[in-house]
Protein backbone atom coordinates (compact mmCIF):
# COMPACT_ATOMS: atom_id res chain seq x y z
CA UNK A 1 0.00 0.00 0.00
CA UNK A 2 2.58 2.75 1.22
CA UNK A 3 4.23 1.27 -2.28
CA UNK A 4 1.62 2.12 -4.42
CA UNK A 5 1.31 5.84 -2.08
CA UNK A 6 4.71 6.76 -3.34
CA UNK A 7 4.52 5.66 -6.72
CA UNK A 8 1.08 7.95 -6.81
CA UNK A 9 3.26 10.89 -5.13
CA UNK A 10 5.77 9.89 -8.05
CA UNK A 11 3.45 10.13 -10.73
CA UNK A 12 2.28 13.17 -9.71
CA UNK A 13 5.19 15.30 -9.07
CA UNK A 14 5.88 14.35 -12.76
CA UNK A 15 2.46 15.54 -13.79
CA UNK A 16 3.47 18.69 -12.12
CA UNK A 17 6.53 19.32 -13.88
CA UNK A 18 5.43 18.22 -17.26
CA UNK A 19 2.57 21.09 -16.60
CA UNK A 20 5.15 23.63 -15.01
CA UNK A 21 7.29 22.97 -18.40
CA UNK A 22 4.54 23.48 -20.99
CA UNK A 23 3.23 26.51 -18.74
CA UNK A 24 6.38 28.15 -19.02
CA UNK A 25 6.66 27.74 -22.40
CA UNK A 26 3.04 28.50 -22.87
CA UNK A 27 3.45 32.28 -21.18
CA UNK A 28 7.50 32.51 -22.95
CA UNK A 29 5.87 33.26 -26.26
CA UNK A 30 2.87 36.02 -25.62
CA UNK A 31 4.61 39.20 -26.25
CA UNK A 32 3.65 41.71 -24.05
CA UNK A 33 0.99 44.54 -25.81
CA UNK A 34 -0.67 47.32 -24.07
CA UNK A 35 -3.69 48.43 -24.64
CA UNK A 36 -5.42 51.76 -23.78
CA UNK A 37 -8.97 50.53 -25.11
CA UNK A 38 -10.06 47.51 -24.22
CA UNK A 39 -12.16 47.14 -27.38
CA UNK A 40 -8.91 47.18 -29.54
CA UNK A 41 -7.39 44.53 -27.39
CA UNK A 42 -10.40 42.54 -28.03
CA UNK A 43 -10.09 43.61 -31.42
CA UNK A 44 -6.28 42.29 -31.65
CA UNK A 45 -6.98 38.59 -29.67
CA UNK A 46 -10.18 38.55 -32.45
CA UNK A 47 -7.39 39.17 -35.51
CA UNK A 48 -4.66 37.07 -34.00
CA UNK A 49 -6.68 34.06 -33.33
CA UNK A 50 -8.23 34.56 -37.06
CA UNK A 51 -4.93 35.22 -39.04
CA UNK A 52 -3.05 31.95 -40.10
CA UNK A 53 0.25 31.75 -39.38
CA UNK A 54 1.86 31.16 -42.62
CA UNK A 55 5.19 29.45 -41.70
CA UNK A 56 3.86 26.83 -40.02
CA UNK A 57 0.37 26.84 -41.25
CA UNK A 58 -1.55 24.82 -39.02
CA UNK A 59 -1.71 27.49 -36.26
CA UNK A 60 -2.94 31.14 -36.19
CA UNK A 61 -0.85 33.97 -35.16
CA UNK A 62 -1.43 34.24 -31.69
CA UNK A 63 -0.68 30.39 -30.90
CA UNK A 64 2.54 30.54 -33.40
CA UNK A 65 5.67 31.67 -32.44
CA UNK A 66 7.32 31.50 -35.90
CA UNK A 67 9.35 34.89 -36.43
CA UNK A 68 7.17 35.89 -39.00
CA UNK A 69 3.69 35.44 -36.64
CA UNK A 70 5.75 37.44 -33.80
CA UNK A 71 6.01 40.36 -36.68
CA UNK A 72 2.67 39.95 -37.87
CA UNK A 73 1.16 39.79 -34.59
CA UNK A 74 3.57 43.14 -34.14
CA UNK A 75 1.90 44.91 -37.51
CA UNK A 76 -1.24 43.53 -36.15
CA UNK A 77 -0.82 45.60 -32.97
CA UNK A 78 0.91 48.60 -34.76
CA UNK A 79 -2.42 49.05 -36.57
CA UNK A 80 -4.78 48.36 -34.35
CA UNK A 81 -3.41 50.53 -31.99
CA UNK A 82 -3.87 53.15 -35.13
CA UNK A 83 -7.45 52.89 -34.67
CA UNK A 84 -7.94 51.16 -37.60
CA UNK A 85 -10.65 48.61 -37.62
CA UNK A 86 -10.93 44.77 -38.19
CA UNK A 87 -11.81 45.34 -42.17
CA UNK A 88 -9.04 47.53 -42.88
CA UNK A 89 -6.51 45.55 -41.21
CA UNK A 90 -7.83 42.07 -42.72
CA UNK A 91 -7.76 43.65 -45.93
CA UNK A 92 -4.53 45.07 -45.34
CA UNK A 93 -3.31 41.24 -44.78
CA UNK A 94 -5.25 39.73 -47.56
CA UNK A 95 -3.83 42.06 -50.37
CA UNK A 96 -0.31 41.14 -49.35
CA UNK A 97 -0.91 37.22 -48.41
CA UNK A 98 -4.32 36.17 -50.07
CA UNK A 99 -7.48 34.58 -48.76
CA UNK A 100 -5.01 31.64 -47.39
CA UNK A 101 -4.03 34.53 -44.81
CA UNK A 102 -7.63 34.02 -43.40
CA UNK A 103 -8.44 31.01 -40.86
CA UNK A 104 -11.64 30.16 -42.28
CA UNK A 105 -11.66 30.79 -45.79
CA UNK A 106 -14.11 33.52 -47.08
CA UNK A 107 -17.28 32.40 -49.32
CA UNK A 108 -16.58 32.77 -52.97
CA UNK A 109 -15.78 31.13 -56.58
CA UNK A 110 -13.03 29.15 -55.68
CA UNK A 111 -13.96 28.21 -52.54
CA UNK A 112 -17.54 27.06 -53.07
CA UNK A 113 -16.84 23.55 -53.10
CA UNK A 114 -14.99 23.91 -49.87
CA UNK A 115 -17.85 25.02 -48.36
CA UNK A 116 -20.85 22.82 -50.69
CA UNK A 117 -18.74 20.22 -51.05
CA UNK A 118 -18.70 18.19 -47.52
CA UNK A 119 -23.02 19.10 -47.29
CA UNK A 120 -23.19 17.34 -51.09
CA UNK A 121 -21.39 14.12 -49.88
CA UNK A 122 -24.00 13.94 -46.76
CA UNK A 123 -26.84 14.32 -48.68
CA UNK A 124 -25.92 11.84 -51.29
CA UNK A 125 -24.65 9.67 -48.00
CA UNK A 126 -28.28 10.21 -46.89
CA UNK A 127 -30.00 9.44 -49.69
CA UNK A 128 -27.94 6.20 -50.42
CA UNK A 129 -28.97 5.06 -46.90
CA UNK A 130 -32.64 5.71 -47.41
CA UNK A 131 -32.48 3.96 -50.34
CA UNK A 132 -31.16 0.47 -49.06
CA UNK A 133 -32.67 0.74 -46.15
CA UNK A 134 -35.67 0.96 -48.17
CA UNK A 135 -35.18 -2.44 -50.40
CA UNK A 136 -33.95 -4.00 -47.62
CA UNK A 137 -37.66 -5.88 -46.06
CA UNK A 138 -38.39 -6.82 -49.92
CA UNK A 139 -35.64 -8.72 -50.85
CA UNK A 140 -35.92 -10.70 -47.31
CA UNK A 141 -39.19 -11.83 -48.63
CA UNK A 142 -38.11 -13.20 -50.95
CA UNK A 143 -35.30 -15.35 -48.70
CA UNK A 144 -37.17 -18.32 -49.00
CA UNK A 145 -40.36 -19.22 -51.28
CA UNK A 146 -42.99 -21.27 -50.02
CA UNK A 147 -41.89 -24.37 -50.73
CA UNK A 148 -38.82 -24.19 -49.04
CA UNK A 149 -40.07 -22.43 -46.11
CA UNK A 150 -42.77 -25.49 -45.63
CA UNK A 151 -39.56 -28.28 -45.98
CA UNK A 152 -37.18 -26.29 -43.33
CA UNK A 153 -40.30 -26.48 -41.21
CA UNK A 154 -40.95 -29.67 -41.54
CA UNK A 155 -37.23 -30.42 -40.76
CA UNK A 156 -36.71 -28.63 -38.05
CA UNK A 157 -40.31 -30.35 -36.31
CA UNK A 158 -38.17 -33.78 -37.22
CA UNK A 159 -34.70 -33.03 -35.13
CA UNK A 160 -37.01 -32.01 -32.24
CA UNK A 161 -38.79 -34.74 -32.18
CA UNK A 162 -35.90 -36.90 -31.71
CA UNK B 1 -27.50 -6.62 -63.61
CA UNK B 2 -26.86 -8.09 -60.79
CA UNK B 3 -23.49 -9.00 -62.25
CA UNK B 4 -21.99 -5.10 -63.11
CA UNK B 5 -23.35 -4.17 -59.72
CA UNK B 6 -20.86 -5.89 -58.17
CA UNK B 7 -17.97 -4.64 -59.85
CA UNK B 8 -19.02 -0.77 -58.70
CA UNK B 9 -16.94 -0.78 -55.60
CA UNK B 10 -13.98 -2.34 -57.56
CA UNK B 11 -14.30 0.74 -60.19
CA UNK B 12 -15.00 3.13 -57.73
CA UNK B 13 -11.54 2.17 -56.04
CA UNK B 14 -9.81 1.89 -59.21
CA UNK B 15 -11.28 5.48 -60.41
CA UNK B 16 -10.13 6.21 -56.98
CA UNK B 17 -6.56 5.07 -56.86
CA UNK B 18 -5.89 6.52 -60.24
CA UNK B 19 -6.98 10.37 -59.06
CA UNK B 20 -4.39 9.70 -56.20
CA UNK B 21 -1.44 8.54 -58.36
CA UNK B 22 -2.26 11.42 -60.47
CA UNK B 23 -2.19 13.83 -57.33
CA UNK B 24 1.16 12.09 -55.73
CA UNK B 25 2.92 12.10 -59.52
CA UNK B 26 1.96 16.09 -59.93
CA UNK B 27 3.48 16.55 -56.08
CA UNK B 28 6.60 15.20 -56.68
CA UNK B 29 7.28 17.38 -59.41
CA UNK B 30 6.39 20.29 -57.01
CA UNK B 31 2.82 20.93 -57.88
CA UNK B 32 -0.12 21.52 -55.53
CA UNK B 33 2.69 22.16 -52.69
CA UNK B 34 0.91 23.69 -49.33
CA UNK B 35 4.03 26.07 -48.98
CA UNK B 36 3.44 27.67 -52.11
CA UNK B 37 1.06 30.21 -51.27
CA UNK B 38 -0.32 31.75 -54.49
CA UNK B 39 1.17 35.57 -54.35
CA UNK B 40 -1.16 38.07 -54.97
CA UNK B 41 1.24 40.24 -56.35
CA UNK B 42 1.27 38.99 -60.02
CA UNK B 43 0.07 41.86 -62.30
CA UNK B 44 -0.33 44.69 -59.50
CA UNK B 45 1.73 47.27 -58.93
CA UNK B 46 5.04 46.76 -56.71
CA UNK B 47 4.73 47.90 -52.90
CA UNK B 48 7.39 50.67 -52.59
CA UNK B 49 10.52 49.81 -50.78
CA UNK B 50 12.43 52.12 -48.57
CA UNK B 51 14.62 50.25 -46.11
CA UNK B 52 18.08 51.66 -44.55
CA UNK B 53 20.75 50.77 -46.70
CA UNK B 54 22.66 47.67 -45.22
CA UNK B 55 26.34 48.20 -46.62
CA UNK B 56 26.58 51.98 -46.83
CA UNK B 57 26.04 53.83 -43.61
CA UNK B 58 22.70 56.61 -43.50
CA UNK B 59 21.69 55.31 -46.78
CA UNK B 60 18.75 54.20 -47.87
CA UNK B 61 17.49 51.99 -50.68
CA UNK B 62 14.37 52.79 -52.49
CA UNK B 63 12.59 50.67 -55.41
CA UNK B 64 11.56 54.42 -56.86
CA UNK B 65 15.04 54.47 -57.95
CA UNK B 66 14.33 51.12 -60.21
CA UNK B 67 11.69 52.94 -62.06
CA UNK B 68 11.94 52.43 -65.63
CA UNK B 69 13.91 49.05 -65.09
CA UNK B 70 13.13 45.34 -65.17
CA UNK B 71 14.76 44.62 -62.09
CA UNK B 72 14.74 41.48 -59.66
CA UNK B 73 13.93 41.79 -55.85
CA UNK B 74 15.52 39.11 -53.45
CA UNK B 75 14.66 38.58 -50.84
CA UNK B 76 17.23 36.28 -48.17
CA UNK B 77 19.00 35.90 -45.00
CA UNK B 78 21.90 34.18 -43.92
CA UNK B 79 20.18 31.76 -41.96
CA UNK B 80 18.63 30.64 -44.63
CA UNK B 81 20.04 27.52 -46.47
CA UNK B 82 18.59 27.88 -49.60
CA UNK B 83 20.13 31.12 -49.67
CA UNK B 84 23.45 29.31 -49.72
CA UNK B 85 22.62 27.09 -52.36
CA UNK B 86 21.07 30.04 -54.47
CA UNK B 87 23.86 32.51 -54.18
CA UNK B 88 25.83 31.10 -56.39
CA UNK B 89 23.56 31.39 -59.44
CA UNK B 90 22.57 34.70 -58.45
CA UNK B 91 26.65 35.73 -58.59
CA UNK B 92 26.30 34.38 -62.54
CA UNK B 93 22.56 36.69 -62.48
CA UNK B 94 24.54 39.73 -61.49
CA UNK B 95 27.34 38.97 -63.90
CA UNK B 96 25.00 38.63 -67.06
CA UNK B 97 23.63 42.10 -66.14
CA UNK B 98 20.64 41.03 -64.26
CA UNK B 99 19.92 44.21 -61.89
CA UNK B 100 19.30 42.46 -58.22
CA UNK B 101 17.77 44.34 -55.37
CA UNK B 102 18.75 42.50 -52.65
CA UNK B 103 16.42 42.19 -49.29
CA UNK B 104 18.11 40.59 -46.03
CA UNK B 105 15.39 39.64 -44.03
CA UNK B 106 15.26 39.46 -40.39
CA UNK B 107 19.05 38.87 -40.32
CA UNK B 108 21.66 40.00 -38.23
CA UNK B 109 23.72 42.92 -39.68
CA UNK B 110 27.49 41.40 -39.10
CA UNK B 111 26.62 37.94 -40.32
CA UNK B 112 24.83 39.52 -43.73
CA UNK B 113 27.60 41.46 -44.44
CA UNK B 114 30.49 39.09 -43.87
CA UNK B 115 28.65 36.55 -45.88
CA UNK B 116 28.76 38.95 -48.78
CA UNK B 117 32.30 39.82 -48.29
CA UNK B 118 33.07 36.34 -48.31
CA UNK B 119 30.76 35.01 -50.81
CA UNK B 120 30.63 37.83 -53.31
CA UNK B 121 27.97 40.66 -53.43
CA UNK B 122 25.44 40.03 -56.36
CA UNK B 123 22.97 42.68 -55.42
CA UNK B 124 23.15 46.36 -56.78
CA UNK B 125 21.67 47.36 -53.06
CA UNK B 126 20.76 45.59 -50.18
CA UNK B 127 17.85 46.72 -48.17
CA UNK B 128 18.13 45.92 -44.52
CA UNK B 129 14.82 44.28 -43.06
CA UNK B 130 15.42 43.08 -39.25
CA UNK B 131 11.32 43.79 -38.68
CA UNK B 132 9.64 42.31 -41.41
CA UNK B 133 8.36 45.47 -42.19
CA UNK B 134 8.97 45.40 -46.24
CA UNK B 135 8.76 41.70 -46.15
CA UNK B 136 5.06 41.64 -45.07
CA UNK B 137 4.38 44.60 -47.23
CA UNK B 138 5.37 42.28 -50.24
CA UNK B 139 3.75 39.09 -48.71
CA UNK B 140 6.82 37.43 -48.01
CA UNK B 141 6.67 34.16 -46.03
CA UNK B 142 9.72 32.45 -46.49
CA UNK B 143 13.27 33.41 -48.23
CA UNK B 144 14.19 32.96 -50.79
CA UNK B 145 12.02 34.56 -52.82
CA UNK B 146 12.18 36.34 -55.75
CA UNK B 147 9.94 39.02 -57.53
CA UNK B 148 10.46 40.09 -61.12
CA UNK B 149 9.35 43.97 -61.59
CA UNK B 150 8.95 45.64 -64.94
CA UNK B 151 9.64 49.04 -66.37
CA UNK B 152 5.97 50.20 -65.47
CA UNK B 153 6.66 49.04 -61.85
CA UNK B 154 4.23 45.85 -62.45
CA UNK B 155 5.51 42.75 -60.37
CA UNK B 156 5.49 39.83 -63.29
CA UNK B 157 6.95 37.22 -61.79
CA UNK B 158 7.94 35.22 -58.35
CA UNK B 159 9.32 32.56 -57.20
CA UNK B 160 9.73 30.74 -53.87
CA UNK B 161 12.24 28.90 -53.28
CA UNK B 162 16.03 28.86 -54.64
CA UNK B 163 16.59 30.16 -58.02
CA UNK B 164 18.21 27.64 -60.55
CA UNK B 165 18.54 27.88 -64.08
CA UNK B 166 15.29 25.78 -65.42
CA UNK B 167 13.21 28.10 -63.07
CA UNK B 168 15.28 31.06 -65.12
CA UNK B 169 14.08 30.04 -68.62
CA UNK B 170 10.95 29.26 -67.57
CA UNK B 171 9.51 32.80 -65.54
CA UNK B 172 12.10 34.75 -65.87
CA UNK B 173 14.37 34.93 -69.32
CA UNK B 174 11.73 36.11 -71.05
CA UNK B 175 11.45 39.74 -69.54
CA UNK B 176 15.02 39.96 -69.88
CA UNK B 177 15.47 39.13 -73.81
CA UNK B 178 12.52 41.04 -74.53
CA UNK B 179 14.20 44.50 -73.13
CA UNK B 180 17.31 43.87 -74.50
CA UNK B 181 16.96 44.65 -78.74
CA UNK B 182 15.00 48.02 -77.56
CA UNK B 183 18.18 49.37 -75.71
Amino acid sequence: MRFILREITVVKALVLLLGLCIGSSALARIDTYEFSDPEQEALFLDLTRELRCLVCQNQNIADSNAELAQDLRRKTYEMVSKGQNKDEIVEFMVTRYGDFVMYSPPFNATTLMLWVGPVLIFVFAVAMLVRIIRRRPSTNDRLLSEEQRQRAEKLLNQTEEK
Amino acid sequence: MSNSRAFIPLIAFLVLAGLFYFVLMKMNKGEYNPRDIPTEFIGRPAPSIDLPNLLVENDRVKSSDYAGKVWLLNVWGTWCPECWKEHEYLMYLSRQGVPILGMDWRDDKDDAIDFLKQKGNPFVEVGFDPNSDAAIDWGVYGAPETFLIDAQGIVREKHAGALHPQVWQEKFAKYFQAQKPTE
